[in-house]
């Protein structure tokens, strides 16, 4: 710790942190540019925020090449505080996959709106900024400023529309519901940190591991309320019933492209978190949080998927389809904290999470996209009045829709189905037969409602008979997620593989030697 | 009396983030919500400059941080709860109800 900061901080410092600070440059520039665009040029935000993601990208890869040339499973930087393994590249390539096409999606959609500022491309790359400090962070100080940076981001952003009212609503309830559940999650912190004695996770779970052989016979209260308060934060960030009830009115009073954003990116975001910290951190205390998390998916699955039986919004019904996703992701959480280390149900379940979490940004965002493009001068399309009869009006978005409703319900040739495969097999491996029973049984009522939706589409008449209008960017964004939905269903070993290797098995042992 | 020690710091932390809780659930006007929130992360503030007397810096910097992070979370909530004024004249929770179910 002593000696000038030159002396600590070297070139492989901010070599690991290059991807994070390329797009935190990108992000202020295009703030600057944006004063000196004229009306009509604003689309060129646009094109800056989707080259500061290629940049950051190339970034990355720089990383994964001298990590490859150093022979290394990852490396630290900054005294520990950040962690470049191959879990945090994983999840980096994810957000700038959501980041990049929400970007395509929204260029039209701002345009409608006629709120095409230069804000917004910079707050959606600042929430990625920190989205890459959350999955990144092994100090839980980097974490927390990351969720907040990535939180206020995305609270301007859904509230961007300013003189709409709903999306007015949607930002206060977000702000209100988000800053309380971040104030919880703090003090949850704060009390680990008076617990063990240190902000990093392996120092905070060596502490506890301390902490246990101190009194072996019953687990710690005051780490029993700061594990009940730190998963009440996370919880209410990944929108797990009874902590939801935030999420459909954000999501459906949000510009579309920005739900899709929150849906996927922001989502991913909260699961590398939560991964981060209940299974690096927090892993001595899985025998309290196992039955927590228990409670807590049985309590999403069948709250979501009743609620979206009868919803009539699209966004509001998508919504309540998220938070059943996220009950099922819990199930693999269940299942991979319910086992000792190199059980294979550790991995599957760690695997099918990850997995769903791709496949997830993937279809959901293509659902979005198509919703997005409903938006005309005139209607707000978000009403399922408004997709009937999109067959006659647009059919390739109709059948591509289809195929992503097809692939969230997990029908067999598509992506959906094989986080959904993962995730059961895990529970079954882990001997969650009644989860597992339980998991399926849901996935049929999820059936339903996506065909809802189908039905209107290809057997209602439309209500308004003009062609459906769709913009170049919102074809691209559409074709690539369609694409990566038939593709990682039908040539699913190449992205299980690239899972394995962001778990580390078969190569080395970077998730062994930070595991245990 | 025994002197002021850690615990006595922690039980104050501990009430003013239980006090915060309940006004961030009971009351109805938001601005005084948003002051419920500030309460909380002082809580957490006092938690951490009381444990790094035991532990040393890294609880202070961690408060700083969380002094930044509640500065900045008011300045987007209060710009936030402006918008939503200017289009409904309210600052009242209850009335916030466009959307619901």
């Amino acid at each position: 710790m002593s000696g000038n900061l030159a002396q600590n901080f070297g070139r492989v410092d901010y070599l690991m942190a290059l991807p994070v600070i390329l797009l935190t440059l990108f992000a202020l520039g295009i703030l600057l540019l944006d004063l000196m665009l004229p009306a009509q040029w604003k689309r060129v935000n646009a094109f800056t925020a989707l080259g500061g993601i290629l940049f950051s990208a190339s970034g990355i890869v720089k990383i994964q090449l001298a990590l490859n040339a150093a022979g290394l499973p990852g490396e630290s930087a900054f005294l520990n505080s950040i962690v470049v393994d191959r879990f945090t590249i994983y999840f980096w390539y994810l957000f700038l996959a959501g980041a990049a096409i929400s970007i395509l999606m929204s260029m039209r959609y701002l345009e409608i709106e006629h709120e095409n500022h230069g804000e917004f491309y910079s707050l959606l790359l600042f929430s990625v900024v920190g989205m890459m400090c959350m999955a990144a962070g092994f100090d839980v100080v980097l974490i927390f400023i990351g969720l907040e940076l990535m939180a206020i981001s995305t609270y301007v952003l859904v509230g961007f529309l300013r003189t709409d009212r709903r999306s007015n609503e949607a930002a206060l309830k977000y702000l209100l519901l988000g800053a309380f559940s971040s104030g919880i999650f703090a003090y949850g912190l704060s009390l680990f940190y008076g617990l063990t004695g240190s902000t990093s996770l392996l120092g905070i779970r060596s502490g506890l591991v301390r902490l246990a052989a101190s009194h072996p016979d019953h687990v710690d209260p005051v780490a029993v309320i700061a594990l009940l308060t730190v998963a009440t934060g996370l919880f209410f960030k990944i929108a797990a019933i009874p902590f939801h009830q935030w999420l459909p009115d954000a999501y459906e009073g949000a510009p579309t492209s920005v739900t899709g954003f929150m849906s996927v990116a922001v989502k991913a975001a909260a699961w590398a978190m939560l991964l981060r910290i209940f299974i690096w951190g927090l892993y001595p205390l899985r025998t309290v949080y196992v039955p927590l998390l228990i409670f807590v998916s049985i309590l999403t699955m069948t709250g979501a998927n009743l609620a979206a039986l009868t919803q009539s919004n699209l966004k509001r019904l998508l919504a309540y389809s998220s938070i059943a996703h996220v009950g099922y992701m819990l199930l693999g959480l269940v299942a991979l904290a319910s086992v000792t280390y190199p059980a294979p149900a550790f991995f599957d379940g760690f695997k099918g999470i990850l997995l769903y979490l791709l496949v997830y940004t993937f279809m959901n965002l293509g659902a979005f996209g198509v919703i997005a493009s409903l938006r005309q001068r005139n209607v707000i399309g978000d009403e399922m009045d408004d997709i009937a009869g999109l067959y006659f009006r647009a059919p390739t978005e109709a059948v591509l829709m289809l195929i992503f409703l097809l692939s969230l319900a997990g029908i067999p040739p598509l992506a959906g189905f094989y986080g959904k495969y993962f995730i059961f097999l895990s529970l079954i491996e882990s001997g969650h037969y009644v989860l597992a029973s339980l998991a399926v049984l849901y996935a049929v009522f999820g059936l339903y409602y996506y065909m809802r939706i189908a039905n209107q589409m290809f057997m209602r008449e439309a209500l308004d008979k003009t062609l459906l209008p769709i913009s170049a960017g919102m074809r691209l964004a559409l074709g690539v997620t369609a694409f990566a939905t038939v593709y990682i269903g039908i040539f699913p070993e190449q992205f299980i593989r690239i899972v394995n290797w962001s778990l580390g098995i078969a190569q080395t042992a970077s998730v062994a030697t930070l595991v245990r | 009396m025994s002197p002021i020690g850690t615990l006595h710091y922690l039980v104050v932390a501990a009430a003013l983030f239980i006090l915060g809780v309940i006004g961030v659930l009971t009351r109805r006007n938001v601005v005084i919500v948003l002051m419920s929130i500030e309460l909380i992360l002082n809580a957490v503030n006092l938690n951490l400059v009381a444990f790094s007397r035991i532990w040393g810096l890294h609880g202070q910097i961690f408060a700083i941080f969380v002094i930044t992070d509640a500065a900045a979370e008011a300045a987007v909530g209060l710009g936030i709860l402006i918008a939503f004024f200017r289009n409904k004249e309210t600052v009242n929770i209850d009335e916030v109800d466009l959307m619901k179910w």
